[in-house]
């Protein structure tokens, strides 16, 4: 705390009330981010390629689209750094402008899942009762199925490929475990003495909601849809890899490993390049989410 | 609460679970575009309206919804999942062939990230902070980070196309027949009618699609053990056994490691859902013949009873395993039968 008197007392004198910065939370989180250079070096790997992403038109690249069928087929050299594809295109571009593609659909998959989820998670946890049964039965019945098959059959049943449809099949196989969360989390803040104080002093239920309970929700939330991030990611590719997600000639990462794989082994490049930005985003993911449980929980924090 | 009001209620639980699923393929198939009737029957027969009729009078579709369900339902009891668009045998033939070929890898991988996992959660735990654990540490990460079906490619390019240390795709060598079936899982099979050719070949085009399907699964296990050991070495009971003065290599096998299994248990079950889905992406790259592959081939061709038949069986398998598991776990730990 501040002390007014201190700040112009010189020399210190021993006993003196020592000055020191106001702590909040957030101040907290941002000090032990910056004290794990894992976490830190996970985060500006996925920001790099964020930017890159939102820059591509803007940076010295090839078109993407641009087919040139002398140039068919050919290893990474010093025109084309990961060499071309099929029909000519390079390689090197198409990841980079595929980063248009697939963070975002990660992103935006893991926003929608993780609200509806929570919502669902919180009212049933809450509110209790009838609500609460319904969810969860549901809840388990979607977690029941193996992620990709239950997102294939949705998928299939959409009328077969295209990359809307895999994303509505990977929010909707990817919902129930924020639900799940949620609730957890909401009965067990539910029980402690503050949500109850401001129940007896007359709040209503949405201001005990949302100003007492769903505040101390926010850590394993918040850390799991950062990691859940790079599984959408690859869930998302998967389905493409099989056919179901997207189609050429959207250069999304998964779709390019798919035309790389069914060219052959020999053509080792075309289905690296895309695989290493997949598994590089996975990874600074990684990196930067477990920092961030870290730096959530205040049992953990440096 | 005792043990078997306990299993009692998980199981009345699954059996709920089941039940939601079936509906919900049940759902799922309906609410594919188009009456059901047209992927049956072809796009000329499908045009002709008396051709349309006497199929859906065969297959029930011209009764209220309700009604289809019962049916549905009893027809599920009886094992008939209908008939593949593709393959125009019932999907339950073609379930009984390609279950185990699935059984096998999933098996075998689960094994490879048990080998794997394990000791790699003890270094990492036991030599905290120090280069063993920052090597198990990378290798768990690079297991949960590498989607499965490029860890595929990456492999069958490396052991195979470059090296040719591995044989490639399939589950045998080519022209090689398989063994008589008694249970369908070829090593078991050869090694049964003593072929060991055949079965020398099996095992060596398991290795790879074994690594690449469970190395997400020992990343997960390699993890959750490191956690768990490194929180029981930490507490009251190691340190007795420590003062006691027993060896440190029996301190951690006959006491921390039992308590740090516990929570590895449940999470090898949860990893069942990762072998099934990533059995899906390896099956198809390996042209290994398992409902994986089956049930890809199904959704492209939008084989929909082919594809709600392996999406239903997966799920039953899913919920078995995660019953299994949650009966061990009570087995192992007493504290959780009082919920």
């Amino acid at each position: 705390m501040v002390s007014a008197i201190a700040a112009d007392e010189s020399p210190i004198q021993p006993g003196a009330i020592t000055v020191r910065k106001a702590r909040t939370p957030l101040g907290d989180t941002i000090a032990t981010l910056r004290r794990r250079p894992l976490a830190i070096t996970g985060l500006a790997i996925v920001l790099i390629w964020l930017v890159l992403g939102i820059t591509a038109p803007l940076l010295p690249l090839d078109n993407p689209n641009q087919q040139n069928l002398s140039a068919r087929l050919e290893p990474p050299g010093r025109e084309h750094v990961f060499g071309t594809d099929e029909l000519g295109r390079d390689l090197f571009s198409r990841v980079i402008y595929g980063a248009r593609v697939s963070l975002p659909a990660g992103i935006i998959v893991i926003l929608a899942s993780c609200l509806v989820g929570c919502a669902l998670g919180a009212a049933a946890g809450y509110l209790g009762g009838p609500l609460d049964s319904v969810v969860m039965r549901i809840s388990d019945a979607v977690l029941a199925f193996p992620s990709i098959i239950l997102a294939m059959t949705i998928t299939a049943v959409r009328g077969g490929p295209g990359l809307g449809n895999a994303l509505i099949a990977v929010g909707f196989v990817l919902w129930p475990e924020y639900a799940r969360l949620m609730r957890a989390q909401v009965l067990s803040i539910r029980e402690n003495d503050y949500v109850t104080a401001a129940t007896a002093l007359g709040a209503t239920k949405w201001r005990v909601l949302g100003r007492h309970v769903l505040p101390g929700t926010d850590a394993p939330i918040i850390v799991k849809a950062t990691l859940d991030v790079g599984a959408a990611i690859v869930l998302t590719a998967g389905l493409s890899f099989i056919g179901l997600g997207a189609v050429p000639p959207q250069p999304e990462w998964g779709a390019i490993i798919k035309q790389g794989a069914d060219k052959g082994l020999e053509y080792w490049w075309y289905a690296a390049a895309p695989g290493l930005a997949i598994v590089s985003v996975v990874m600074g993911l990684s990196f930067f989410g477990d920092g961030l449980r870290d730096a959530l929980d205040p049992k953990r924090r440096s | 609460m005792g043990l078997w009001p306990f299993i009692l209620r998980r199981f009345l639980m699954s059996l709920l679970v089941l039940l939601l699923v079936s509906t919900g393929t049940f759902l799922l198939a309906h609410a594919a575009p188009g009456s059901p009737v047209d992927t049956i029957l072809g796009e000329r027969a499908a045009g002709n309206p008396e051709i349309r009729a006497a199929a859906e009078k065969r297959y029930g579709f011209d009764k209220p919804l309700p009604e289809q369900y019962v049916t549905y339902v009893r027809n599920l009891f009886r094992g008939d999942l209908g008939d593949s668009v593709s393959t125009r045998r019932p999907v339950m033939t073609d379930l009984r062939q390609f279950v185990p070929g699935t059984m096998e890898l999933t098996l075998a991988a689960l094994a490879f990230a048990l080998c794997f996992g394990i000791p790699l959660g003890i270094i990492a735990a036991v030599k905290r902070d120090r280069w063993p654990d920052h090597v198990a540490r990378v290798l768990a990460l690079t297991g949960t980070s590498i989607p499965v079906f490029w860890l595929s490619l990456i492999l069958l390019f490396i052991f195979f196309y470059h090296l040719h240390w591995m044989p490639g795709p399939g589950r045998l060598d080519i022209g090689m027949s398989p063994p008589p079936h008694t249970t369908g899982l070829i090593t078991v099979d050869a090694l049964l009618h003593g072929e060991w050719s055949v079965f020398w070949s099996s095992v060596k085009h398991m290795i790879l699609p074994a690594i690449a399907l469970g190395a997400y699964a020992m990343g997960i296990i390699a993890r959750m053990l490191r956690s768990s050991l490194l929180a029981s070495l930490n507490d009251d009971y190691v340190r007795t056994a420590r003062a006691k003065g027993l060896r440190e290599r029996e301190v951690i096998t006959r006491h921390a490691l039992r308590n740090a299994m516990i929570p590895t248990v449940t999470v090898i079950g949860l990893t069942t859902a990762s072998l099934l889905a990533g059995a899906v992406l390896t099956e198809t790259i390996f042209s290994w013949p398992g409902i994986g592959r089956y049930g890809v081939d199904a959704a492209r061709k939008l084989d929909y009873p082919a594809l709600f038949g392996v999406t239903l069986v997966v799920a039953i398998a899913y919920v078995t395993m995660n019953l299994f598991v949650d009966i061990i776990y009570a087995l192992l730990d007493p504290r959780i039968r009082v919920h």
